[in-house]
């Protein structure tokens, strides 16, 4: 009996690429239909775009004059490079920005090595001591020129907003959520409050006010830097988003693993850093990165404020009378680096979520 | 035995809304005395127990644990939670720290314990409850009868002077729960104090000192086991017997 079973394998159908293949694209008529049209649709759309892109598209030169062929003329970007990278900040001090993104490179590269040690130190860093470096660099301070913010722009304008507004808004997210779902009603109503009113607000609406209407309130004088009041305004309006997210992790928690918590003794913050929110954020992973995305996204809409983001500059580069027309290359190029940037978020989410899968 | 005066409870009563949860619970144990707790689903018994730690709050009448009486006052409740450990039905162990850093936990931030010395010590429990071969793994790798005797060691590490248990092996599947009584047994014959709400009614007779009948938030009796068995005195006692022995 079990001698015989052994000789029993799968079906043969079910195996090799034949096996495959019919089993995922070809199991019925209706699916063979759906494979085959999708082929087709592929067969029409792939070959006119990497023609465009790569095979009939121009890489050197240098004026409008040289872009020849029918494709892409990324000459365009190429000529452009600085103003997109880096906005209007001066050239010679171009170092200081490029500094910058070499130690977050460097410290990002050490983080995702797995097994290294110190790393909670290299976190520290980024957390505490880098947001200082950055500060002094790039605005100036300790011997360096100072480079006023109205001269930030393109990518890196974008990387500084979204940054910023990524890393503070989750802590104060947590905060919020967690004072949303306090006992105390004057705490839970004011956070309450206080989200409810960032979130019912367009995103838009918070740049404007930002720029236009929050100088009316402050005295004579007083005048903030516009780069840090629509910081401000993203960080508060991400942090609302954020606050719902984390609290539907909250949500999510078993009354058990509060009772067990206080029954061996740890006080509410210590049980919401040490047994709670490492749970609660865990399960909402995709939910938080889908928020970073958003935001980062969003920083897009700082244009209308007049500042000059990665996206903003792009189009402001297509109206230089030198490059008029060039507008699908821009477009196509800041299609490309936003989907990297938010891919590698993605990406990261997911290796973050089997990373810290403990089973339940 | 010395009789040292480890909980008392006067007068004291629980609402949940309109429901009287606990009447007027009395009740007085004795260092090193064992209490099983036993009575229908609803009478209250997790409930009681569940006040002694401030889970739940008693509305009326004084809980004092060990000389220190029960307040709002979050250091009588610090200081109260620090003396009992407990034991859940559901085990409650924190699923994202492996079994070694669910006993270390608290001993290193409460206690303020050296980590080394927190894991050295939780290793000691573990091999108590003899699990310490699975001391790295995390708590769903690991049967119910492990969890349950993971959690157990848990409570331990924190060196409590009284052992709360809350239908300890009522989540278990019937092969796991001798595994679990018999480390509540060993703790039982090492002196511990121990309130245990359970139907385990082979356990109440070998271990308990007193066992208690609750019913509709009352202590309808309390007796040593074999008065308890042999001559129960109220109506509601004997229905509830037959229908568990």
């Amino acid at each position: 009996m079990s001698a015989a079973n052994k000789e029993i394998g799968p079906p043969v159908i079910e195996l090799g690429v034949m096996g495959w293949l019919r089993k995922n694209l070809f199991s019925n008529l209706h699916n063979s239909l759906l494979t085959i049209f999708g082929l087709y649709l592929l067969y029409i759309l792939i070959p006119p775009l990497v023609n465009w892109i790569f095979l009939d598209a121009n890489f050197v030169g240098s004026t409008r004059d040289d872009c020849t062929n029918e494709g892409a003329c990324w000459i365009f970007i190429q000529q452009n490079i600085k103003l997109i990278f880096y906005g209007l900040y001066p050239t010679e001090e171009l170092w200081r920005i490029n500094f910058v993104y070499l130690i977050l490179f460097i410290s990002g590269v050490y983080l995702l090595i797995p097994n290294l040690k110190h790393k909670g130190w290299v976190g520290a860093f980024l957390l505490i001591i880098f947001p200082i470096i950055c500060v002094v660099m790039l605005s100036g301070g300790l011997g360096l020129e100072a480079v006023e913010t109205r001269l930030w722009g393109g990518l890196f304008l974008t990387l500084v907003i979204a940054g910023v507004g990524i890393v503070l808004s989750l802590p104060i997210g947590v905060m919020l959520a967690l004072g949303r779902r306090s006992k105390l009603p004057v705490v839970s109503l004011l956070c309450t409050i206080f989200i409810e009113i960032w979130r019912g607000v367009p995103l838009i609406t918070v740049l404007f006010m930002a720029s236009n209407m929050f100088p009316l309130f402050m005295p004579e004088g007083v005048n903030f830097d516009k780069l840090i009041r629509a910081l401000i305004g993203v960080m508060f309006f991400s942090a609302a988003y954020l606050a719902e997210v984390v609290r539907g992790g909250l949500q999510a928690m078993p009354k058990g693993q509060y009772e067990a918590s206080q029954a061996v003794g740890l006080t509410y913050w210590r049980m919401m850093a040490l047994v709670i929110l490492p749970q609660s954020l865990k399960m909402v992973i995709p939910a938080i990165i889908g928020s970073f995305i958003a935001i980062f996204k969003d920083t897009t809409l700082v244009l209308v404020i007049g500042l000059f983001d990665f996206l903003g500059i792009i189009q402001f580069v297509g109206t230089n009378p030198d490059w008029l027309g060039f507008s699908h290359e821009g477009y196509v190029f800041a299609a490309a680096v936003f989907w990297v940037f938010c891919y590698a978020m993605s990406w990261y989410s997911q290796r973050l979520e089997k990373k810290l899968d403990t089973g339940r | 035995m010395s009789s040292e005066l480890m909980i008392e409870m006067k007068n004291v009563h629980k609402w949940f809304g309109e429901l009287h949860v606990l009447n007027d619970i009395n009740l007085e144990i004795n260092k090193g005395e064992k209490i099983v707790i036993c009575g229908p689903s609803g009478s209250g018994k997790s409930t009681l127990i569940r006040c002694i730690n401030r889970l739940e709050e008693h509305q009326r009448g004084n809980i004092i644990v060990e000389g220190t009486e029960l307040t709002n006052d979050s250091r009588s409740i610090e200081r109260i939670r620090g003396e009992v450990g407990m034991v859940f039905q559901q085990f409650n162990l924190f699923p994202h720290l492996s079994i070694l850093d669910n006993c270390s936990l608290a001993p290193i931030w409460v206690r303020k314990l050296p980590k080394a010395e927190a894991k050295e010590k939780a290793m000691e429990y573990l091999k108590r409850v003899q699990i310490d071969d699975q001391a790295h793994k995390y708590p769903a790798q690991l049967s119910g009868g492990q969890q349950q005797r993971a959690a157990i060691a848990r409570a331990l590490c924190m060196e409590p002077r009284i052992m709360l248990f809350d239908e300890p092996t009522s989540a278990l599947d019937p092969e796991m729960i001798k595994e679990v009584l018999d480390v509540m047994v060993g703790l039982a014959q090492g002196g511990m104090t121990m309130i245990v709400v359970t139907h385990e009614m082979g356990f109440a007779k070998e271990v308990a000192d007193s066992i208690i009948f609750m019913d509709e938030g009352q202590i309808v009796e309390a007796k040593n086991p074999k008065d308890f068995f042999d001559n129960p005195e109220s109506e509601r006692t004997k229905t509830f017997l037959s229908q568990i022995l």
